[in-house]
């Protein structure tokens, strides 16, 4: 489940235990010829043997479907690691000549399998099903007219809030960022050990998709060159209002996914949260006895028009190497947009899908196991999925997210301005393309 | 008396033949294959990088690009903070460890001890905790809003530490090295010891030395072999400082992803997915490794080894 992918941190200590001593080892995997081998233009119905590598809960499930129906051809699943980790797991293995035939990208990684050579140009494939996902969805798998991967599922953002609490301190749910500003400052007054929620420094997709609400463009390729604006007015407007609150206490400085955090969340020291679509599974896994306490609203808007991000989401990819890229193409197809994959991929897998017919399918007809009292949960949030909007991602998201963790860590922690933060990261992502040898233009 | 005489009479075929190869064999090949291939693996990737040609989104490729890692590990400043930080690590863990190791060994040994099985073993189980385990359980006596050694400071009406501050963290972060690290080298300077001949004692004893003066004065010179043994592995451990901070990472702000150098080379070769720079700081790491481990020994080989030698 996407929920999964962002705090891989706490496991990654127990998964990279022997690994720093085993670098070399690792490495000497690589090697080989960087070649794209030309289109093949293969039979879809040719007997196959598929690789895919995802790490989608209980896909096995949705995938055993494909195998009954398709004997001939026989998708594997492997689950190899998640988010990032797959990535350069998938790196290495393309390098090394055996890259798997499928891969599950998060949209932000894709720049970083399509430059590295990885990712096929799926343009050919997608003219016949782009209508099939709402324009905000396609984009955050096309880059300069080309498509690399068909979006699995999305995560449109919105606000969760305790309900009981905000009864029992008189709070009125905020629909403007204003609001949720005067808010916070009630809750400060009417009980000094709540606030109303967390700036968290350990997930730069959640703040990233603030920024989408508010406007930002982070990247833009035109021909070849990078235009990058990490510091665009929205971030920084986005940013100057989260950190001036933080600053001055008025909200929580710590970060998510910690036992800190899922304490906070059960015993009500926070008392909303602005999460994504899958935020409700998440609530389900750290606060259980929270149960039928939370409701979910639209995220607080900046202006007029209602708008909002995305947080996570990934998309199926097919590696530019696979030998049976027809058969490999019919699968992607099918797994993304057959309404009976969505239904198996919504039941078992517990993602909100992103084509369309998903978002409308039978299996959303129920609450959330944690929201029962909001029966119509998923008919609003396929209201707000309709307001979502990403932008393009850039070959080095992964830098620049890591430089994000570190530079607001130590912003949050010397109350300093998160505006020059933002800069920094800016500076640090550029500096990164251009080390490189990506054409970047400076905004 | 018959395999003497045979052993006598073959000797001096050893000089030339095969024989000697071919035992050695298996343990060059692995050696060659295991450690000095991946070695010099490294260091070719160290002086490579992926740069980026083509027109569009531009593709990757994988170029010769000379010292230019080496330049900006050593120019990156979070790398260099990382060193220090280490540094600073093994400056506190170290002696405390060491120290409190000599300390229990010294007194477990004495004639009167009591529960002293019992002492040696609660002493030594903290060494069978995983690394990432006794991370996370001090990870949660250290936050603040979970910690229940701040619950019990609150409940007595005094300043509760916090010992994720900045200021604070390092030594929060050495604690759980040395909580780890004390029972095992306990165990080696306590057999250490124990192999000691009991008559020496004796004779301290009857020239009038308490047991302490024997501790310091008697076991303690005699074992400084065992001593010195413990404090380079100590060291070394030290350099390759990893799992602990990076368990704690994600738990609070004050742990950076590149707080030691090994989570800088971890972050660019999976996160950043950077093998060329990992690789390139992973060289300078085991360089800087070698020196000080080379430089210790000789320094103390003639003190502890000298006799021998």
């Amino acid at each position: 489940m996407t929920q999964q992918i962002h705090r891989r941190g706490f496991l990654k200590g127990i998964a990279a235990l022997g690994a720093a001593t085993a670098v070399p080892t690792f490495l000497a995997a690589c090697g080989g010829d960087d070649e794209e081998p030309a289109q093949t233009a293969g039979d879809p119905n040719a007997p196959a043997n598929l690789t895919f590598w995802t790490w989608t809960t209980n896909v096995q499930k949705v995938v055993d479907i494909w195998n009954a129906k398709n004997p001939t051809q026989k998708v594997t699943v492997s689950n190899q690691a998640q988010g990032e980790e797959l990535i350069t797991k998938t790196l290495t293995a393309h390098r090394a000549g055996n890259a798997p035939d499928l891969i599950h990208a998060e949209y932000q990684a894709l720049p970083v399998l399509i430059t590295n050579g990885v990712a096929a140009d799926l343009t050919s494939l997608a003219d016949g099903i782009k209508g099939e996902f709402t324009d905000g969805t396609w984009a955050l798998t096309s880059f300069g007219g080309k498509t690399y991967g068909i979006p699995q599922d999305v995560g449109p953002m919105m606000l969760y809030y305790r309900e009981d609490l905000f009864q029992q301190l008189g709070l009125t749910v905020p629909t403007t960022w204003d609001e949720f500003a005067d808010v916070a400052r009630q809750v400060r007054q009417k009980d000094a050990k709540r606030y109303l929620a967390t700036f968290s420094s350990g997930d730069p997709g959640w703040f990233a998709g603030l920024a989408e609400q508010a406007g930002a463009n982070w990247w833009v390729n035109d021909n070849g060159t990078w235009t990058v604006r990490i510091n665009d007015e929205a971030t920084k407007r986005v940013a100057s209002f989260w950190g001036g609150l933080v600053n001055d206490d008025v909200l929580s400085g710590k970060p998510m996914y910690t036992p800190e955090w899922n304490k906070a969340m059960t015993d009500g020291t926070l008392l909303a949260w602005p999460s994504a679509i899958w935020g409700a599974g998440v609530l389900e896994g750290v606060a259980p006895s929270t149960k039928g306490k939370w409701r979910m609203v639209p995220m607080p808007q900046w202006d007029g028009t209602q708008a909002t991000g995305y947080w996570g989401g990934s998309a199926t990819a097919i590696s530019s190497k696979s030998s049976q890229r027809a058969q490999a193409e019919k699968f992607v197809k099918w797994l993304n947009t057959d309404q009976e994959a969505l239904d198996a991929l919504i039941a078992e897998g517990g993602i909100y899908p992103a084509a369309t017919k998903g978002q409308s399918s039978s299996q959303l007809s129920k609450a959330p196991a944690m929201m029962p009292n909001q029966p119509t949960f998923f008919a609003e949030a396929a209201d707000i999925a309709q307001t979502a909007r990403g932008f393009n991602w850039a070959p080095n998201v992964n830098v620049t997210y890591s430089q994000y963790s570190d530079i607001f860590a130590k912003a949050i922690q010397d109350k300093s301005d998160f505006a020059a933060a933002v800069d920094a990261v800016q500076a640090a992502s550029v500096a990164d393309l251009k080390k490189q040898g990506f054409e970047v233009k400076e905004a | 008396m018959l395999a003497a005489a045979t052993v006598r009479r073959r000797r001096p075929s050893r000089r030339g033949g095969p024989t000697p190869y071919v035992l050695m064999a298996p343990a060059v090949v692995l050696l060659v294959l295991f450690l000095l291939v991946p070695i010099g693996y490294t260091v070719y990737l160290s002086l490579r990088a992926n740069r980026v040609t083509g027109g569009g989104l531009g593709i990757r490729r994988e170029t010769f690009v000379g010292l230019e890692n080496y330049a900006s590990v050593l120019t990156d400043s979070a790398y260099v903070d990382g060193v220090l930080r280490m540094l600073l690590y093994g400056v506190i863990v170290v002696p405390s460890m060491l120290g409190l190791a000599l300390l229990f060994a010294l007194l477990l040994d004495t004639p009167r001890v009591r529960f002293g099985a019992f002492s040696r073993i609660g002493i030594f189980l903290p060494y069978a905790v995983p690394g990432v385990i006794a991370s996370l359980l001090w990870g949660f006596l250290y936050l603040p809003d979970v910690s229940p050694i701040r619950d019990t400071f609150e409940w007595l009406g005094l300043p509760a530490p916090d010992f994720l501050a900045p200021g604070t963290v390092l030594f929060s972060v050495a604690n759980i090295g040395v909580w780890g690290g004390v029972g095992f080298n306990m165990i080696v300077l306590f057999t250490a010891l124990r192999g000691l001949p009991p008559e020496m004692y004796e004779a301290a004893r009857i020239d009038g030395a308490n047991e302490v003066q024997i501790a310091l004065r008697v076991k303690v010179p005699l074992i400084m072999p065992a001593i010195v043994m413990t404090g380079i592995f100590a060291m070394i451990s030290t350099l390759q400082v990893y799992t602990e901070p990076a368990t704690l990472q994600p738990l609070t702000d004050t742990v950076s992803q590149t707080w030691v150098p090994l989570m800088t080379i971890y972050r660019d070769a999976f996160v950043n997915a950077d093998i060329y720079s990992a690789a390139a700081a992973s060289v300078v790491l085991a360089l800087g490794t070698l020196a000080v481990s080379v430089a210790v020994l000789t320094l103390l080989q003639r003190r502890a080894f000298g006799r021998d030698r």
